[in-house]
């Protein structure tokens, strides 16, 4: 065996104190002098994926690169797309159609790689001294499995381990080391850019993130009009239904991970609304998307549709369904022009489908009730009248009743989301490490608070919880076998509605806006909502909707405020000053 | 509003828009300003959910621990033992003895809990940093002696005796003070035993010898790991008087009384009325001229005027001969009188109505006065009422009888 691979061990032997070493046949070091044979071995890469006749000139090749640990080379590019393809798999196993991940999702990838000239181009923008390969626009016939071709490098076993086997071992490439991206540098990390990547700034290039990851996927659903809006996508991330918090476990062995990379893939947050919101349209800004497919009355992503599918969610009565397609249509806000999706379009914004439906619920909740802690318990009590005289006829729906019901539901499913939230476990059990020497600590660390889990976790109460619960687009369920709780969706709406000839009112007749003046300055929101100034109906509704989104209560004022904006324009332009109370015909 | 909507042109931001608001006089609401508070109070740094699951989940455990649901708070431990691996490096530092504290404090009172378990998460926790090592080794000891297993308490206590890693501090020296105190306690307790059993075993026996050699080896490891401790300044009234105990033993009073007057004398140390205490008695017993004992009293007094040995000390002034311990004598009576715990200490209505008529007899009227003028605003209605007058003569004649003359005396003159 050759001397020269043993140059790196270099402690004095234990018998005879001199320091030349050899390797034998298993892989062992050994003392030439006197041949004692020491436990201490070489670490040699996984052998299986690379055919035995080329060993030998690939070990020599690759020797100085794969240090004892480090695993293969790759990039932080590859290290996102191995996060999207998974995310598009737990995707595909909700139920969302197998075109999402093959085409939709993989050509934006492939297109944003182009971009951001990491691929796809000629040039591709890496650490120094590698040489850059010139790649083909391929984009017509790859699919996710080939694309390792197309990058440079020699990074294809990374995604043999997850997807279709390839032969592109053989293309595999020898490049000469720079010597910038070795663990020379204090920082350092297991991608090979990923000090360089964090450190990049260019100006116009979307860097790649992880909450960005989640901006793709809704892209691609978006475009397949998917029936998943993004507020589900993130309830489906916080109940890891799809991965995206230490995503990076399920990497290849070999692929490492330390360093630098821990800022880039271990977030420690949960993805927040707005800011997957505002990614999504810098991303399809920056990919020079195409109008998207168009969202018709038939789409799932359409208010009318959205509305009732939030209605029954909340336990509201059907009627008010046609009451919220009336508001959709007044507004104008069901329009296809309005709903779709145009980031070429110089007022680039999408839609936030499902936080406006919420709106328009509230809108109309505020119309038929008024929510001045007043009006709708008035009317609740004539409704209760009514319903103990007539017991047979379709009851009237009950405002206290149902917020009897609904508070009482909201508050268990509220404490059980905060005690799930404060038992999160963030850390993955791949333990994350600054470098080599801090490789020993983590895992001790992480061994440490696994036995501290175990020993805790005997003293825990032995009643099983509900398990993981399987994925699902409603989280209250009213209909079924809880019949002690009322079930509000077959009430009738006539305790709020009053027959006028050939049209129906509604007995309330005031109004009161959310927003009396929007704001005109350069912050980004349009209004704030400060919770004392209104009333405590009002703040409930708000408080049970938006915790059905995960967005936060201002948010959702916000779009309120809008949704009456258009409703109510005239109103807005007229007069600069509004009275409390307005007339408002309805019909 | 309008006017200042065209001059705020506040910074795009990024950042999350935060419920709570910076309220401002004028009703203004700027939800992006509280978020830039925060930020620098953290450094700029945005802040991450992973401290709020961990906030939360401490919350939740401290709730679990005061209504007494210990397995709510295992389930919530459970996930808390992540902090040990935050990656903020003072939360990870400070995160080993919060996880101790909550978590000996869940096994102590778990019902599946046994010291078994407990046992492996004071070695495990123990070993995690340097830091605790020392103050989870003696709250392990205390632990197993609650559960009267003074052998094992023993061995923690000498493994972490011998315990010098990480810095020397001075807190640490102090530690294995302490904790070779308790050692030593442990030892004095064997010696009791032992001296107990010698007591009842005959001189000439044949075991006695025997046995008196190993109590004596028990008393000499006794006082060199007690020593130590009681040199430094601070509260050690076990150890001090169990060393004590066995100095007497052996008939060392010299050693014992240097050793109780550093404690009660040595301004180092903090003010202690047991150790005075401890020094009378021990006069008291060694018959110390009266004089010694009044100064030694004094002290006493002036700390704690309502202790009982007041009364003790009264007796003392007033065999004395000189005409101020007399003045004294008067004054702690009074003084004695004066709390609330000691109105019903017939002991002291008796002594005071005697020595009220002794000192008037004696002309000394003045002395008198000077006590009651401070007094005779409150005295009436403390203890002279009409409520008290019913209820001392349900309870105890004689002490109504006695309080009645002191009325009589006192009340009589103003």
């Amino acid at each position: 065996m050759d001397l020269e691979e043993a140059e790196e061990f270099k402690e004095r032997c234990t018998q005879c104190e001199a320091v030349s070493w050899g390797l034998t046949d298993e892989g062992k070091y050994y003392c030439t002098s006197c041949h004692n044979v020491t436990e201490r071995s070489k670490e040699v890469i996984n052998t299986d994926v690379i055919p035995h006749a080329q060993i030998k000139a690939l070990n020599r090749g690759l020797k100085r690169k794969n240090n004892s640990e480090k695993g293969w080379d790759w990039y932080v590019c590859e290290g996102f797309q191995y996060i999207l393809y998974q995310q598009a798999e737990a995707l595909k196993n909700l139920g969302v159609g197998p075109e999402l991940k093959n085409d939709v999702l993989h050509n934006f990838w492939k297109r944003y790689l182009q971009k951001s000239k990491q691929a796809y181009c000629k040039n591709p923008v890496h650490t120094t001294g590698r040489k850059p390969t010139v790649l083909e626009d391929n984009l017509s016939h790859s699919d996710w499995a080939s694309e390792p071709e197309l990058l440079s490098d020699v990074n294809s076993p990374f995604l043999e381990s997850g997807m279709e086997s390839q032969s592109d071992v053989h293309t595999r490439k020898s490049f000469p080391i720079s010597k910038a991206s070795q663990s020379e540098t204090s920082v350092c990390s297991g991608s090979l850019d990923g000090v360089e990547y964090s450190q990049r700034k260019e100006k116009g290039i979307v860097k790649m993130t992880m909450p960005q990851t989640l901006a793709f996927c809704y892209l691609s659903l978006l475009w397949q009009r998917e029936a998943i809006t993004l507020s589900d996508l993130l309830r489906f991330v916080e109940e890891d239904h799809i991965p995206y918090i230490n995503a990076f476990q399920h990497f290849p062995e070999q692929m490492k991970l330390y360093g630098r990379d821990r800022g880039i893939f271990g977030t420690e947050s949960w993805p927040n609304y707005d800011d997957i919101y505002k990614k999504t349209i810098e991303v399809a800004t920056f990919l020079d998307l195409p109008r998207f497919p168009e969202i018709t009355e038939d789409c799932y992503l359409h208010p009318n549709i959205l509305c009732m599918k939030y209605l029954m969610e909340v336990n509201l009565p059907d009627e008010m369904h046609s009451l919220t397609c009336h508001v959709v249509k007044m507004t104008g806000m069901g329009e296809v022009d309005f709903l779709t999706f145009d980031p070429i379009a110089k007022m680039a914004k999408t839609v936030k489908y499902d936080v406006q439906a919420v709106a328009i619920i509230v809108v109309v909740l505020k119309l038929l009730f008024l929510l001045d802690d007043n009006l709708e318990w008035s009317l609740s009590n004539l409704a209760e009248k009514h319903n103990e005289k007539n017991k047979k006829d379709k009851p009237w729906f009950d405002f206290r009743k149902w917020y009897q019901i609904m508070k009482k539901a909201f508050d268990e499913k509220k404490q059980n989301w905060e005690e799930a939230r404060a038992k999160y476990l963030w850390k993955s059990e791949k333990p994350l490490y600054y470098s080599y020497v801090d490789k020993p600590v983590a895992y001790k660390k992480r061994e440490m608070v696994v036995n501290l889990q175990k020993q805790f976790s005997t003293l825990v109460d032995s009643t099983p919880t509900a398990g993981k619960k399987s994925p699902s687009s409603f989280q209250f369920n009213w209909t079924g076998e809880d019949t002690e709780r009322t079930c509000f969706h077959g009430h009738s709406l006539q305790g709020v509605l009053k027959e006028k000839g050939q049209s129906l009112l509604t007995k309330n007749s005031l109004y009161w806006l959310s927003t009396q003046k929007f704001c005109r300055c350069y912050c980004t929101h349009v209004t704030t909502y400060e919770e004392s100034n209104y009333s405590l109906s009002y703040q409930f509704i708000l408080n049970l909707f938006s915790f059905l989104l995960r967005i936060k209560t201002s948010l959702l004022h916000e779009e309120v405020s809008l949704v009456e904006k258009e409703l109510f324009k005239k109103k807005y332009s007229v007069t600069k000053k509004k009275s409390k109370s307005k007339k408002v015909r309805r019909y | 509003m309008s006017d200042f909507s065209e001059e705020l042109k506040g910074p795009v931001t990024d950042d999350e828009q935060v419920e709570t608001s910076v309220l401002s006089g004028a009703g203004m609401h700027f939800p992006w300003l509280q978020t830039y508070i925060e930020t620098v109070a953290i450094g700029g740094k945005r802040k991450k959910d992973f401290a709020q699951t961990t906030s939360a989940c401490l919350s939740f455990i401290q709730e679990a621990l005061l209504k007494h649901q210990w397995q709510q708070a295992a389930g919530y431990m459970y996930s808390y033992f992540q902090t040990l691996e935050d990656s903020d490096s003072y939360k990870r530092q400070a995160a080993p003895e919060i996880i101790w504290k909550l978590g000996s404090e869940i096994l102590f009172y778990h019902p599946k809990s046994n010291v078994e378990t407990f046992n492996t998460f004071a070695d495990r926790m123990k070993n995690i940093g340097i830091m605790n090592y020392l103050k989870i080794s003696l709250q392990h000891a205390l632990y197993l002696l609650h559960h009267g297993m003074l052998e094992d308490a023993k061995r923690n206590l000498s493994e972490a005796e011998t315990w010098r890693h990480g810095e020397k501090t001075s807190s640490r020296e102090i530690l294995i003070n302490v904790i070779q105190a308790y050692k030593g306690l442990l030892q004095y307790y064997t010696w009791s035993k032992k001296k107990t059993e010698l007591s009842k075993l005959d001189k000439d026996d044949y075991a006695y010898s025997a046995v008196a050699q190993d109590v004596f080896n028990h008393s000499w490891k006794t006082s060199v790991n007690i020593s130590a401790l009681i040199k430094i300044p601070g509260v050690w009234d076990p150890f001090v008087k169990s060393y004590v105990e066995m100095l007497e033993f052996y008939g060392d009073r010299d050693g014992a009384q240097e050793v109780l007057t550093n404690y009660a004398y040595d301004e180092k140390f903090p003010s202690n009325p047991n150790a005075h205490i401890y020094l009378y008695n021990f006069l008291k017993r060694q018959k110390a001229p009266r004089s010694k004992l009044i100064s030694v009293l004094k002290i006493l007094y002036q700390i704690v005027p309502s202790h009982k040995l007041m009364l003790e000390f009264h007796t003392l002034l007033r065999k004395s001969e000189k005409e101020e311990h007399h003045k004294l004598g008067l004054e702690v009576l009074f003084g004695v009188l004066d709390f609330a715990g000691c109105t019903k200490n017939i002991t002291a209505w008796k002594y005071l109505a005697k020595y009220l008529k002794k000192i008037l007899m004696g002309n000394h009227l003045v002395w008198v006065q000077e006590e009651w003028n401070s007094r005779k605003n409150w005295w009436p209605s403390f203890h002279f009422s009409y409520f008290w007058a019913k209820s001392d003569w349900k309870e105890d004649t004689a002490l109504s009888c006695e309080k009645a003359f002191v009325a009589g005396l006192l009340l009589g003159k103003a």
